[in-house]
């Protein structure tokens, strides 16, 4: 025993090891618990259905293994420009005639911006869906 | 335990209980139902988990979006024959115990759809229903009311014996055979296991 205190052990690391076995313990006991009880009372009933992977009563078809073309990550990224563009050009339009000439003007660098993007991924025949 | 000696125990502060009690009490209250409407029966069901009628008072407000984790399928609404092997593979994939409500008039018996060549008429023809409510549809009351049904009979399994539940018996299935779409009907178009047509009896 320390002198000084009689709660802390001489040795620091005894609360260590001291703690690691209730830990393992208080995680382990409840599962060898429900074994337990699985074993004395409630049998496992595994089945076809029950160890089936999808869960939404569908029967899962094919291969989860699917390849996507990546063309389909570009046509997936100017469709979000140009939704996100639309949400813009509403307040846009429903302000247009209160609007000063730097708001617009910067409107439409905005615009020409996307339109170039637009452009170059057209010239680029990432449109054409071979 | 005797239930004078029980009563008397108590009045003394000793407060006495069985496995079996207690393993009932548990669940009873934690009975976590399946989110999973088919039809209108089911806006009434959401109304019941929601504050004006409140199932959480019951333990029950634990919606789950997945089988695996649920112990409760109500039965909310008309089951179709195109959607009768999904519900009962639903069921199948829950983990034991499980319990069905079969709600509303559609759920037990096809209700006013039964003349129709789609319509289920009940799904106690695939699964094993532990509570019936009828109406059209039902009251959250009524579903609640079901529900402290259920609770009841959860309370009254017995842990051993012979007239144990089926999720204690290891001789009992599990999972119920899913019916699949035949030329002109569901096959078979009921698991005579959980089903027999009613025999009609004439008197006189």
């Amino acid at each position: 025993m320390n002198p000084d205190n009689p709660y802390v052990p001489d040795n620091p690391y005894l609360l260590i090891a001291v703690f690691a076995v209730a830990s393992t313990l208080f995680a382990v006991v409840p599962l060898l618990l429900a074994r337990l009880w699985a074993k004395t009372f409630s049998p496992q009933k595994p089945g076809p259905d029950k160890n089936a992977i999808y869960e939404c009563g569908l029967e899962s078809k094919g291969d989860a293994w699917v390849q996507f073309r990546s063309e389909y990550y570009l046509y997936g990224i100017i469709f979000l420009i140009f939704d996100v563009e639309t949400i813009f050009l509403l307040p846009f339009a429903v302000a247009f005639t209160g609007l000063s000439v730097g708001a617009f003007a910067a409107m439409m660098i905005f615009l020409l911006l996307l339109v170039e993007g637009l452009v170059w991924a057209w010239q680029k025949g990432v449109l054409t869906w071979k | 335990m005797d239930e004078g000696l029980r009563s008397e125990l108590q009045k003394q502060g000793i407060f006495t209980t069985t496995l079996e009690e207690v393993y009932n009490w548990g669940r009873k209250n934690s009975v976590w139902p399946l989110s999973f409407g088919l039809a209108c029966c089911a806006i009434e069901m959401i109304a019941t988990s929601m504050a004006r009628y409140d199932l959480a008072r019951f333990g029950a407000e634990v919606f789950r979006p997945s089988p695996r984790q649920a112990d409760l399928m109500i039965v909310a609404g008309t089951v179709t024959k195109k959607m009768a092997p999904q519900v009962v593979r639903l069921f199948n994939q829950m983990p034991e115990p499980k319990y069905v409500i079969a709600m509303g008039a559609c759920a037990i018996s096809g209700g006013p759809f039964k003349q129709g060549y789609n319509v289920l008429k009940g799904i106690d023809r695939y699964i094993p229903v532990d509570v019936h409510i009828p109406g059209c549809p039902p009251r959250p009351e009524a579903l609640i009311h079901a529900f402290m049904t259920l609770q009841k009979k959860i309370d009254e399994q017995k842990l051993t014996g012979s007239s144990r539940p089926r999720h204690l018996n290891a001789d009992m299935p599990s999972e119920f055979p899913v019916p699949q779409f035949g030329d002109h009907d569901l096959v078979p178009s009921s698991n005579p296991e959980v089903w027999q047509a009613p025999s009609l009896i004439r008197h006189g």
